[in-house]
C-alpha cells in the first residue's frame, strides 16, 4: 500500500500553495526602496571593432543617472570560467577574457555593449536608444570547421586561433581502438548534428543589486540554480568582494534547466552598479534578450562509428565531434563536451574499446554551456541512434541487438574512466515492453497505414551519471570547484526543524522531499519540518542545483547532519531517562530505551537541549543543531529504457506522437509523484528538440530564432501523455539513501527513441532514409522522404545549414 | 493618463503611461506580481487574466484600455478564507505546477476553459492550452488536473 509520509509517499506540494496563490516571491517581484534600472545596448552584429560608444546624448537625456561602457570595467576581473580541460596534448585549453561590457569588440549578437541606469525601466529604454556605437563589421565565424581552418578570422586576437582545446579520451585507447575497427566484421558510420537549443525557463533572468555604504555590504538578488557559486565566483574573480560583504539570495526561481546556473555580465553589471551609484539597480530580462543572452545548449556535430564481430557484439567505438563553444567560455561550457560526454559513450554496453575525440571551436555565437543534461544526451543521441542504424543494417531486432551487448555485472569499469555501481537494463527494457504495449504495435501500424499514415517505433537505452563527485578526483579532470554539498539541521527548541540546504529548488520540489526524509528519520510530521535555501547569509554553503544533485548530494549531506543530531539527542535522552546510550531507541518522534516501556518524547529532548536544567553540561553542549558537508564517493548512474511510437503524415512529413513511454531506474524514490514530474518534464523537452526546438543563425551571425514566434517551444498539443514507471530500483551503493537522481532522464533518453520511430517508419514506407538531423520538422521529414525516392544519392542539405552541420544527412543514400 | 477599474472585486485608480501595458499596471502599480512576464510576444501565456469575463494576456493590452474594465486575476482566485479553487486544488493534487511561474496563466486559461466548456475531452483541453507555455511539466500533469477539476477523472495511466 502507498505510504502517506515518509519517504516513499507522493506528498502534496507544500510550495505549489503560494505558486497557485499567486503569491510567490520571484526574484523580478523584488522592488528596493531607491531602485533604479538598468537597460543594456546589446550588439545587433556577430563581429566587429569596437572603436567607440558615444554616450553623451544619451546621459543626458531624462532620469539617466549614469550611462556605463566596457572602459569602466577595465579593472575588473573577467567572467571566470569554472572547469579546465587539458587537450589531448597535455596543454591547457585557450581561455580568453570574458568583460562584463563589450571593450574594442563585439563578438556576437546580444553581447552587451553599453549599459544605462535610469530613474525608470523605460527612461533607461529609451536612452540606450541615443547611444552611438561606432564599429567596422569583421566576417562573422560561425562554421566550427572552417573556424579552425587555416587563415579563418578569430574570434579572440590574443589567442592562437579558433579551436578552444583538441581533446582526446581515453588517449591510451586509440590505437588500439583503431585495430579493433581494422578487425571489425561491420562498421556502422553515423555523421549527426545534435542541434543547438535555448532552455527557456519561463521565467526570465532578473538581477537587483544592492549596496550598503554603511557596513560596506553587497546584496545581490538573482535568479540563480547556485547562490554561493555565484558569490564565489563574482565576489572573487571578477569583482572582488570578499564572502562576508557579498550576499546572494535566489528566491522563487522559475525554472532553470542548467541556463540558470552560470554566473552573468548581467549580475556582476547591477552589483558593481549599485555600489557605483549607491542605489539599488534592477535588470529584467525580456524573453528576446534570453535568447541572445542566457547560456545555449548543445550545438554538437558528431561522426560515429560502431565495430562489431560476426556475432554481433559491440567490439569498438570511436567519435569525432566538434562542441561550439560560441563566443566565451560560459561557467561549465568545456566540462560538457568532454567530462559529462566521453565518460558516458560506452553507454549500457560492454564495448571493450571506446575512443572519443572532441574539438571545442570558439565562433560568433551566444556562448554555449550545459542544458538539462549537459553532454549526456549528445552522448546518448550518437550511441543509441548508431545502435538503431546497426541494427537496421544488420537485419537484427534493435532491443535484440542492445541486449545481447548490455552490461550486466556490476560494478563495471567502463573503458571511459568511470565505473557504474549498479544497474539491471534488462530489468528496465522488460518494463518497456509491457507499458509501451510493444506487443500491440503491429496491429495499431496496421491500423494506421488503412488510414494512409504510416507508424514507427523507437526504443532506446540509455545511462546517465548524476551527483558528479568526488571533488579530488574533479578538481584533477579540471574542475575550479569542489562538487560536494552542505545542510544544516537545526531543531528548534520545541521541536520543530529548520534545515538549511545548499541545494536550490526552482521546480523540484525540495521544500516538500527533503522533509519527507527527515520526516522519516526521525518520525515527526513532515509539517513540523521546513527547508530554507536560496539566501548565502542564511545557509551554510552549498554548490546548488544541477546535474540531478540535489538529493543524491545534498539529500545525503542532510542525512549525516540528521544523523549528528540523532546521536546527540540519544545522548540526552539517556540521560533524561537515566539509561545507557546504547540501549536508546528512536522511533515515531519518541526515544525509548529497548525492552522496557519507558520512554521520552521528541520535543522532550529538544527542549532540554535549549533549556538545560536537567542536562548533562559537563559532556555535551547545549543546543541541536549539526552541519554536515558531504562529498560523494562516485557519480550515480541512473539508466533505463523509452520507447517511441509516431504516426507520420507521408502527405506532409508531419510526425505525432501518439505513445511514449519510459522505464527508469533511479535507485530509491523519495516523492514517486515528484519523480514522475521530473521525467514528464524532461520527456518533453526530448521531445522538443528532437521535433521542434532549433536555434538558427545565419551566416552573418544574426539569431533568426530569437522569439517564441520563431523558436517552437513544445505546446500541450504537440504532446501526448506519456507513460513512466520507475519500479525498477536498483539503489546506489554509495550514497545513503541509495537514491540516483531523476532530473535529467526524460531529456536524455528521449531524442533517440523519438528520431529512431521516425525513421522506423519512413522505412516501413519502403523509403530508403537512413537519418535525419533532428528537430524533424514536417519539411525536412518531407524532403527526406522524397529524396530518398526521386533524388537516391544526391543529398539534400537542411534548411540554412553549414557546412559543418553538413550537407548530408537529409534524404540522400542510406 | 488615468484610468479607474475593478480588480479581484476591489475599485481601484492608476495613472500611466499611455504605452503601459496592463499586466506592468498589475505587477508595477498595484503590487499584484502573480501576474507574470514569460515573453514579449504575447506567446507564453504567463500574464493571462481576465478582463470583463474574457481570457487577455495583458501584456497585449494598455492598462488604460482597461479603463471601467473588471479585471480578474489569481491572486482572486481562491475564496477569501483562502480555500483553493477547484482548479486550483487539482493542479496541487495532480502536481500540475513545478517551478510556478507559469502556474497563474495556467489557471486563469483553464477556468476559462471549464466556464466555456464544462466537460472538455482531453484534446479539447490541449488545444485550448496552445497559448500557454509551460516549460516544466511536460502538459501531463496539468492536463490531468484540468480534467480532472472538470469532474472528469483520467483513466490510471500505464504504471504511473
Amino acid at each position: 500500500m502507498p505510504k502517506d509520509s515518509g519517504i516513499g509517499a507522493s506528498t502534496k506540494r507544500r510550495e505549489d500553495i503560494r505558486f497557485l496563490t499567486g503569491t510567490g516571491k520571484y526574484t523580478d517581484d523584488i522592488n528596493i526602496f531607491g531602485q533604479t534600472y538598468v537597460h543594456f545596448l546589446r550588439a545587433d552584429v556577430a563581429h566587429a571593432v569596437l572603436n567607440g560608444v558615444d554616450t553623451t546624448q544619451a546621459a543626458a537625456m531624462p532620469g539617466v543617472l549614469r550611462v556605463f561602457t566596457g572602459a569602466d570595467f577595465e579593472a575588473v576581473g573577467s567572467i571566470p570560467c569554472g572547469w579546465q580541460i587539458t587537450d589531448k596534448h597535455g596543454q591547457p585549453m585557450q581561455e580568453p577574457r570574458h568583460p562584463v561590457l563589450a571593450h574594442g569588440k563585439i563578438r556576437h549578437v546580444g553581447e552587451p555593449v553599453a549599459a544605462v541606469v535610469a530613474e525608470t525601466r523605460e527612461q533607461a529604454r529609451d536612452a540606450a536608444e541615443a547611444i552611438v556605437l561606432d564599429y567596422d563589421e569583421l566576417p562573422a565565424v560561425m562554421d566550427m570547421k572552417k573556424a579552425i581552418a587555416e587563415g579563418a578570422p578569430k574570434v579572440h586576437e590574443e589567442l592562437t586561433g579558433n579551436l578552444c582545446y583538441d581533446w582526446g579520451f581515453v588517449e591510451e585507447n586509440k590505437a588500439a581502438t583503431d585495430a579493433a575497427f581494422e578487425a571489425a566484421a561491420h562498421v556502422t558510420t553515423l555523421e549527426l548534428v545534435n542541434n543547438r537549443l535555448v532552455a527557456n525557463p519561463m521565467e526570465p533572468r532578473v538581477a537587483v543589486g544592492e549596496y550598503d555604504r554603511a557596513d560596506d555590504m553587497h546584496t545581490l538578488h538573482t535568479t540563480s540554480q547556485n547562490p554561493h557559486v555565484i558569490r564565489l565566483l563574482m565576489g572573487a574573480f571578477v569583482l572582488g568582494i570578499p564572502e562576508h560583504k557579498l550576499r546572494v539570495v535566489a528566491p522563487d526561481v522559475g525554472g532553470g534547466f542548467g541556463t540558470k546556473i552560470f554566473h552573468y555580465q548581467e549580475e556582476a553589471f547591477c552589483t558593481f552598479a549599485a555600489k557605483a551609484l549607491n542605489r539599488p539597480v534592477k535588470w529584467t530580462s525580456t524573453r528576446s534578450e534570453a535568447f541572445m543572452s542566457d547560456a545555449h545548449g548543445r550545438d554538437h556535430v558528431s561522426k560515429i562509428q560502431l565495430a562489431l564481430d560476426a556475432d554481433n557484439n559491440f567490439t569498438a567505438l570511436r567519435t569525432e565531434t566538434y562542441a561550439n563553444m560560441g563566443a566565451y567560455l560560459s561557467t561549465f561550457a568545456p566540462s560538457v563536451p568532454t567530462w559529462l560526454h566521453g565518460t558516458l559513450m560506452a553507454g549500457n554496453y560492454k564495448t571493450p574499446l571506446v575512443y572519443v575525440n572532441v574539438k571545442a571551436v570558439f565562433t560568433n555565437t551566444v556562448p554555449v554551456d550545459a542544458y538539462r543534461g549537459a553532454g549526456r544526451p549528445e552522448a546518448t543521441y550518437q550511441l543509441e541512434r548508431v545502435v538503431d542504424m546497426a541494427a537496421r543494417e544488420l537485419g537484427v531486432d534493435p532491443i535484440a541487438l542492445r541486449r545481447q551487448n548490455y552490461i550486466t555485472e556490476f560494478p563495471y569499469a567502463t573503458p571511459v574512466a568511470v565505473e557504474y555501481d549498479t544497474g539491471d537494463y534488462h530489468a528496465t527494457m522488460d518494463k518497456l515492453i509491457e507499458i509501451a504495449d510493444i506487443a500491440g504495435f503491429a496491429a495499431r501500424r496496421a491500423d494506421s497505414e488503412k488510414a494512409g499514415k504510416l507508424r514507427g517505433l523507437g526504443i532506446n537505452s540509455y545511462i546517465e551519471a548524476c551527483g558528479i563527485a568526488p571533488s579530488n578526483l574533479v578538481g584533477q579532470l579540471g574542475a575550479r570547484a569542489g562538487l560536494y554539498d552542505a545542510a544544516t539541521v537545526r531543531v528548534n527548541a520545541t521541536g520543530s526543524i529548520s534545515v538549511m540546504v545548499g541545494a536550490h529548488s526552482h521546480g523540484q520540489g525540495h521544500e516538500t522531499a527533503f522533509p519527507q526524509v527527515i520526516s522519516e528519520m526521525i518520525g515527526i510530521p513532515e509539517d513540523q519540518i521546513h527547508i530554507v535555501h536560496g539566501d548565502t547569509s542564511k545557509i551554510p554553503f552549498g554548490m546548488g542545483t544541477y546535474g540531478s544533485r540535489s538529493l543524491a548530494v545534498c539529500g545525503s549531506a542532510m542525512v549525516r547532519a540528521a544523523e549528528k543530531v540523532i546521536n546527540k539527542a540519544k545522548k540526552i535522552a539517556a540521560h533524561l531517562l537515566e539509561a545507557s546510550e546504547g540501549d536508546i531507541e528512536l522511533k515515531d518522534g519518541s526515544f525509548s530505551v529497548a525492552g522496557t516501556d519507558k520512554s521520552v518524547a521528541w520535543g522532550d529532548v529538544t527542549l532540554a537541549a535549549y533549556v538545560p536544567h536537567n542536562y548533562p553540561l559537563t559532556d555535551i553542549e547545549p543546543g541541536l543543531e549539526e552541519t554536515a558537508f558531504y562529498d560523494p564517493a562516485n557519480f550515480t548512474y541512473p539508466a533505463g529504457a523509452y520507447a517511441c511510437e509516431i504516426e507520420l503524415d507521408p502527405e506532409t512529413g508531419h510526425v505525432k506522437i501518439e505513445r511514449f513511454s519510459a522505464a527508469d531506474d533511479f535507485g530509491n524514490i523519495i516523492n514517486p509523484m515528484i519523480v514522475s514530474g521530473q521525467v514528464h518534464g524532461g520527456i518533453a523537452q526530448g521531445i522538443g528538440q528532437a521535433l521542434l526546438e532549433n536555434c538558427a543563425y545565419d551566416a552573418d551571425g544574426q539569431l533568426i530564432s530569437a522569439s517564441y514566434m520563431d523558436y517552437a517551444m513544445p505546446r500541450a498539443d504537440d504532446l501526448p501523455f506519456y507513460s513512466v514507471d520507475h519500479s525498477c530500483q536498483t539503489p546506489c551503493t554509495h550514497n545513503p539513501l541509495g537514491v540516483k537522481g531523476c532530473g535529467e532522464a526524460g531529456a536524455i533518453g528521449s531524442p533517440p527513441s523519438v528520431v529512431n520511430a521516425v525513421i522506423d517508419a519512413i522505412q516501413s514506407g519502403g523509403m530508403n532514409v537512413a537519418h535525419i538531423d533532428m528537430p524533424l520538422t514536417p519539411s525536412r521529414v518531407w524532403a527526406a522522404m522524397h529524396g530518398a525516392r526521386t533524388n537516391a544519392g544526391a543529398a539534400q542539405p537542411a534548411a540554412g545549414s553549414s557546412d559543418t552541420a553538413h550537407a548530408r544527412s537529409i534524404g540522400g543514400a542510406a | 493618463m488615468k484610468l479607474s477599474l475593478r480588480v479581484n472585486g476591489r475599485d481601484v485608480t492608476g495613472d500611466v503611461e499611455g504605452r503601459t501595458l496592463l499586466v506592468d499596471f498589475l505587477r508595477n502599480d498595484l503590487r499584484l506580481t502573480g501576474t507574470h512576464v514569460g515573453c514579449d510576444t504575447s506567446q507564453c501565456g504567463a500574464c493571462t487574466v481576465h478582463v470583463d469575463g474574457k481570457l487577455v494576456k495583458s501584456c497585449t493590452m494598455f492598462a488604460v484600455e482597461a479603463d471601467g474594465a473588471e479585471v480578474a486575476t489569481i491572486e482572486g482566485a481562491a475564496a477569501p478564507d483562502g480555500t483553493l479553487s477547484v482548479i486550483q486544488q487539482a493542479f496541487q493534487d495532480h502536481h500540475g505546477l513545478q517551478c510556478g511561474y507559469c502556474t497563474p496563466g495556467m489557471v486563469m486559461t483553464a477556468a476559462s476553459l471549464l466556464r466555456e466548456n464544462p466537460k472538455p475531452t482531453e484534446h479539447e483541453v490541449r488545444q485550448y492550452l496552445e497559448g500557454n507555455i509551460c516549460r516544466c511539466t511536460g502538459y501531463h500533469n496539468i492536463v490531468k488536473a484540468i480534467m480532472a477539476a472538470s469532474g472528469q477523472e483520467m483513466p490510471a495511466m500505464a504504471a504511473e
